[in-house]
């Protein structure tokens, strides 16, 4: 079959735009500080709630040690109450078709789940419990730190997760984002008394917000809230990550992995925040970059090329930090042409500008997605919660579409020649260093270093 | 909003049996066939601009000859190449310019394409659809090219990582004896590699035919309008003979049957025990009670399986069970498993593991499950596959795949309140078949890592 050509006159013609539903938003603020978003939604009978409490290190000193606790407390913060061990709320929360998860991130406690609407009251009240009164009962939080040591020893032998770590050890350096998992000595000596103080320190309700999303009166919902959450009264100040200055390394960081099929090549740079108006112009920067399945990095090395199955770049945020980051995992052999052609294509964005048809494609898939993403209560609520959790107004989400219907070619251009340069990034590669570090050598300094498998304080993918 | 749905569910007592029925109410389905066989079933619900639209076509990863492992995969890939009248990356390019997502995906009885897109995209996304069901860009050059992509894909989830193949590529060859549930169904390199174009146009001379899929649009559609659409471009392409259903059950095991495998890229130990369960379509009732077992068992904190081996004797660090290779009870035919997954520490003796695994199922065979905590079980199922509902393009999936492998998309609305029906007995007589007389046992060996 000889190739079609694209006869634009046959492809049916997109019909009106329905409009999208515009969220009913109810936004208070407890007497407690704890900020609480109410969306009642059309869809199936379920609620969906995530609070995000601020949990950052201090300072970089502390970082090693916070983390390592914070992985230790979301696991052991469900382990009893004061009335319940740890069987008793799990049933109490499987009742009402709830599993609670807890998660810590370098930033933030992460508390989430789905209920059905009956259980809104008691899952509330459970979670009052918890915030006001989790137990950390010696024996069981013993089990879970050697659980949480054992999942870390299982997460740093996947590539993925060398390669991130690697890389964000060598772009923070001593801030606490440089360490995203802990070393595995400083869990061994994390114990209850240390999560109990932890607790009264930090899970507080100033700075922490709650979302919740689905089937409810907005009202009665924040009325439910309010009277389930008021004995929620620890006072204190919520803790931030400090300001994080990037350390661009001029150098290729390879990290060596005996025998390795396949390398993991990671770039990363700085990116604007949420409130930059420079946002908007990056974002869809990313896009054409490697953003989406029709970008010019999966056209080139994976339509074209075939040396990787999904490359792809991505804007990240973090709450002192946002990133722009790319990712690749491509065969041994090929580790790097494959670091050449997503570099040229970087140099490329940089340096020419795009197309108008490139940029329309982009800008209609970032607010296509963007309506797809909120269209489920789960969607919906996860989105909110992360917004609101960064200290924006729920209102955020439309202006920021506006901003995205106005950028321009030039902005684009100007976007990603301050952002999507090669030479404003970091570049890490995970793989076999015996057969990619000499043909990685032809296109730079290269820095050998070996995979942690346990690691050390303040060190990152080793050097 | 024309169906009202929101009003009539504003009932919700939080009762099982309520929600499941609303759920079932809310999505009326409405079903036509066309004359060249093509299944076509709609699920109207215009409460968000959004429509999904998705190919299934009856041909997975069991219906591969010997000599072409993967194919079925290799060949999905190939469905994304360009068509008739697309180009290559036109296919991406049209949707997602639109605002839209898509993607595919092969399981064990079938190959899916979907997209899920803003309402007015949905003519753009039949005339996609069509093109390649007619005629998909099947040359020497995207096939090599794919070739290299699916490999990649293979070292990433499979070859380059801990635990890539384990337990849903190693357990089923032990656990089944016929090719059609044993083979690798990612494909080997060797397969791969000998791959040849004219392969590939015989594969789908074969099993894309319109009389062996089914098209299925849900969310924000108008049922007359999107019936004249759906004739005007599927009408056209050619009928073609469609093949039998090819039988994938086999007989029971009678024996237990255990291997052990070596990961050198493992940290820490695992092993999996499979069981055969009820042909999930033919004795459905039955499997319905082995379904909720398997969430007894393992779903959540309160299931008998954390408590056990997490929580009272951590012998374990996580644990999981489910039904059907990929986790999705509902879209697959006999033969099937119900499989326990364990990831232990190294000091814990696998048999300590697998005699606890069987003490648990032997206190449920024999002392059977309590009304309460068989009703928490329910609510927690209820809730998931409501979850899976909201989204347009989850259940309009879930409607496709009820149609193709159990005859019925309305299925897939009644299965909330058919899981809330299942008794105590029900899943007490479940136990029956997780015999550790007749249970596969994989071993993970981790030789590598930290240890």
């Amino acid at each position: 079959m000889s190739a079609a050509q694209l006869d634009l006159s046959l492809i049916p013609p997109l019909g009106e735009p329905r409009p999208q539903p515009v969220p009913e938003v109810a936004e208070t603020t407890l007497a407690n500080g704890l900020r609480v978003v109410v969306v009642p939604r059309p869809g199936v009978p379920l609620v969906e709630l995530r609070l995000r409490v601020p949990f950052a290190a201090a300072s970089a000193g502390e970082a090693a040690e916070h983390t390592a606790r914070a992985m230790v407390l979301s696991g052991a913060m469900l382990l009893g109450t004061a009335d319940r061990d740890q069987a008793g709320i799990a049933e109490l929360l499987q009742s009402h078709g709830a599993e609670l998860s807890i998660a810590s991130d370098p930033d933030r406690l992460l508390f989430g789940t789905t209920l059905l609407p009956g259980g809104l009251a008691p899952v509330l009240g459970l979670l009052s419990e918890l915030l006001t009164g989790a137990a950390y009962p010696e024996h069981p939080v013993e089990g879970e730190r050697d659980r949480t040591a054992e999942r870390i020893a299982i997460a740093r032998s996947q590539p993925a997760v060398i390669a991130r770590t690697a890389l964000a050890a060598r772009r923070y350096g001593d801030h606490p984002y440089a360490v995203p998992l802990p070393p595995a000595e400083l869990v061994a000596e994390v114990d209850a008394p240390a999560l109990r103080r932890l607790h009264a320190e930090r899970v507080l309700p100033a700075g922490s917000s709650l979302v919740l999303v689905g089937e409810l009166d907005p009202r009665a919902a924040t009325d439910a809230v309010a009277a389930a959450l008021e004995p929620w009264s620890a006072s204190g100040r919520a803790v931030e990550a400090p300001p994080a200055a990037e350390r661009r390394a001029a150098t290729l960081q390879l990290v060596d992995r005996p025998g390795a099929v396949q390398s993991n090549l990671r770039l990363g740079g700085p990116a604007p925040q949420r409130t930059d108006p420079e946002l908007a112009a990056v974002r869809l920067a990313n896009m054409i970059y490697g953003g989406y399945f029709s970008s010019r990095l999966v056209e080139n090395i994976r339509e074209r090329r075939g040396y990787s199955y999904s490359p792809r770049s991505t804007v990240d945020h973090q709450a002192a930090a946002s990133s722009f980051l790319v990712d690749a995992d491509v065969a041994t052999e090929v580790t790097a042409p494959a670091l050449l052609e997503a570099w040229y294509e970087l140099g490329r964005m940089a340096l020419a500008p795009v197309t108008a048809a490139e940029l329309d494609g982009a800008r209609r898939y970032v607010l296509g997605s963007m309506a797809l993403t909120t269209a489920t209560h789960a969607g919906l609520a996860s989105t909110l919660a992360a917004l609101v959790g960064a200290g924006l107004p729920a209102d955020w989400l439309a202006e920021h579409q506006q901003a995205l219907s106005a950028v321009t070619v030039d902005d684009v251009g100007a976007a990603a020649q301050r952002y999507l340069a090669p030479g404003a990034l970091t570049a890490v590669a995970v793989g076999d260093a015996e057969r990619v570090s000499a043909p990685l050598e032809a296109l730079g300094a290269v820095e050998v270093g070996v995979a942690e498998v346990d690691a050390h304080p303040g060190a990152g993918g080793g050097a | 909003m024309p169906d009202g749905g929101r009003s009539a569910a504003a009932v919700s007592v939080g009762g099982v049996t309520a929600a499941g029925a609303e759920l079932t109410l809310r999505h009326p389905v409405e079903r036509f066939a066309l004359d060249n066989g093509l299944r076509v079933v709609l699920a109207p619900d215009r409460s968000v601009p959004v429509v999904a639209v998705t190919v299934f076509y009856g041909v997975g990863m069991r219906n591969e000859p010997e000599g072409r492992t993967g194919f079925a995969h290799l060949f999905e890939h190939m469905m994304f190449q360009g068509s008739a009248h697309v180009p290559k990356m036109e296919h991406a390019r049209l949707v997602q310019a639109a605002g839209g997502s898509f993607n595919g995906s092969t399981h064990q009885d079938y190959t899916n394409y979907y997209e899920a897109l803003p309402a007015e995209a949905l003519e753009r996304a039949l005339f996609l659809e069509a093109d390649r069901m007619a005629a998909p860009a099947i040359t020497q050059e995207n096939l090599r090219n794919q070739i290299d992509v699916v490999k990649e894909e293979i070292r990433v989830n499979v070859l380059n990582r801990p635990y890539g193949a384990f337990p849903w590529l190693q357990l089923p060859r032990i656990a089944f004896d016929g090719f059609a549930n044993t083979h690798d169904g990612y494909g080997s390199f060797v397969d791969l590699e000998s791959s040849t174009v004219d392969d590939a146009t015989d594969f789908f001379s074969r099993y894309y035919a319109p009389g062996n899929a089914v098209l299925c649009i849900g969310g924000d559609l108008d049922v007359d309008d999107t019936e004249k659409l759906v004739r005007r471009w599927f009408g056209p392409v050619p009928a073609r003979d469609v093949p039998p259903t090819p039988p994938t059950g086999e007989p029971w095991p009678s024996e237990v049957r255990r291997d052990v495998v070596e990961d050198a890229l493992a940290p820490a130990p695992a092993v999996a025990l499979g069981w055969r369960v009820p042909d999930p379509v033919g004795d459905f009732d039955r499997y319905l009670g082995t379904v909720l077992l398997a969430e007894l068992l393992s779903e959540g904190d309160a299931s008998r399986l954390e408590r056990r081996l997490v929580h009272d004797e951590r012998i374990a660090i996580a644990q999981s069970s489910y039904v059907g290779l990929f986790g999705d009870p509902f879209d697959v035919r006999d033969a099937t498993l119900l499989t326990t997954q364990v990831h232990h520490p190294a000091g814990v003796p696998v048999d300590r593991v697998l005699a606890a695994v069987h003490e648990e199922v032997r206190r449920i065979a024999e002392d059977g499950v309590g009304a309460e905590e068989l009703a928490r079980v329910q609510a927690r199922a209820e809730a998931q596959l409501l979850r899976q509902a909201d989204s347009v393009l989850g259940r309009t999936l879930a409607f496709a795949a009820a149609e193709l492998v159990h005859g019925r998309a309305e299925l897939a609305g009644e299965l909330a309140a058919r899981l809330a029906a299942v008794t105590p007995a029900q899943v007490r007589a479940a136990t029956g078949d997780l015999d550790p007389g007749t249970v596969a046992v994989l071993e993970l060996r981790a030789t590598g890592g930290r240890r």
